[in-house]
């Protein structure tokens, strides 16, 4: 399956580059609560002017993929045209108990986790249809997630490429190093999307790593 | 289910799964197997893992039997070793490598610390 949907990829890929009419479908992935809807957020109001999700504290809030077609990126004089993909986070266990700690009622609680795991296999089976992966990965926390590690060996399993981006930086218990260290073999972005901190940098390194 | 010794006191199974045990499975089988396993209680050491396009069905499978009674799974293993033989390198593959796993019940496995190359967790009775 792998391999064929590499292939499939790059084959499409290819196909839209020769057209020049294809956007380059880009999920955006990690564990819940590192920032992936405040990054979606970022990148489409940077280019499109618009939201693409709500953001919260409480975990598992985005529980559908949102995907915004057609956002035009430019970087220096080229541009790339991204379908952003804003997917639920992936976790590997979710206990409706840890929703009540929010103040969420006993039932919207059982009711969240039901949703948010069906937004765990919707995540899952959205790696089967796209050309990229941003994988966001929390600066203040441990990098070597079972997520992280997952996601990164699906990647280079499908031969597609991926971008880590390495998010919050401006908090000041933040380490960017520790994830570069981690995961030397790929490229590395330190950010902060919330503030919009080394974005154009980011932009430059999706250019680079999607076109 | 809870595990006693002849005392009485409650214990901790460990099921250690070797290579070739695992190579005989398919991928549904495997996924089968750690599921009841975490189920039923026990803890599973996979000797060579599970490949990342079986993680991520593990996960998947553990997503639809989410409930209030079952929470998921606690999975830990190292980053995948990439392996490149001289005719890989020529016609570009990768093949990744999987390494041994740890997987438990949330409420039984508690990981503390994961590095590299060290993985310190802490098992306890259901």
């Amino acid at each position: 399956m792998g391999m064929w949907s590499s292939l499939r990829g790059r084959f499409s890929l290819w196909v839209g580059k020769i057209f020049g009419r294809r956007s380059v479908k880009i999920g955006i992935y990690g564990p819940p609560n590192v920032g992936k809807t405040t990054l979606a957020n970022r990148i489409i109001r940077d280019w499109a002017g618009e939201d693409v999700g709500v953001v919260s504290d409480i975990p598992h809030e985005t529980r559908r993929v949102k995907r915004r077609k057609d956002v035009k990126i430019n970087v220096d004089r080229s541009s790339i045209k991204l379908d952003i993909v804003d997917t639920p986070g992936l976790a590997t266990k979710i206990d409706f108990r840890d929703f009540l700690s929010y103040g969420l009622e006993e039932e919207e609680a059982k009711k969240r986790a039901k949703e948010a795991a069906e937004g765990v296999i919707e995540s899952i089976r959205w790696l089967d249809d796209l050309d990229g992966v941003l994988l966001v990965m929390d600066a203040t926390e441990d990098p070597y997630t079972q997520v992280n590690i997952t996601v990164i060996g699906n990647m280079e399993a499908r031969r597609l490429p991926m971008l880590i981006v390495s998010n919050k930086i401006d908090l000041p218990t933040a380490s960017p190093v520790k994830i570069i260290e981690a995961f030397p073999q790929h490229t590395v972005v330190p950010i902060s999307a919330l503030k919009g901190n080394n974005m154009d940098t980011l932009y430059d390194g999706i250019y680079e790593h999607f076109r | 289910m809870a595990y006693t010794n002849i005392s009485g006191e409650k214990m901790v199974r460990v099921d250690m799964i070797s290579e070739d045990l695992l190579a005989s499975m398919t991928s549904a089988e495997k996924i089968r197997m750690i599921l009841d396993g975490v189920i039923e209680g026990k803890i599973l050491v996979l000797e060579r893992g599970l490949m990342p396009e079986e993680e991520a069905k593990l996960i998947e499978a553990t997503m639809v039997e989410i409930s209030p009674e079952f929470v998921g799974i606690e999975i830990e293993s190292y980053p995948a070793k990439e392996r490149r033989s001289l005719m890989d390198r020529l016609f570009g593959r990768t093949k990744s490598q999987a390494r041994l796993t740890v997987i438990g019940s949330p409420n039984q496995l508690k990981t503390i610390k994961k590095d590299r190359g060290l993985i310190t967790a802490l098992i306890s009775e259901v």
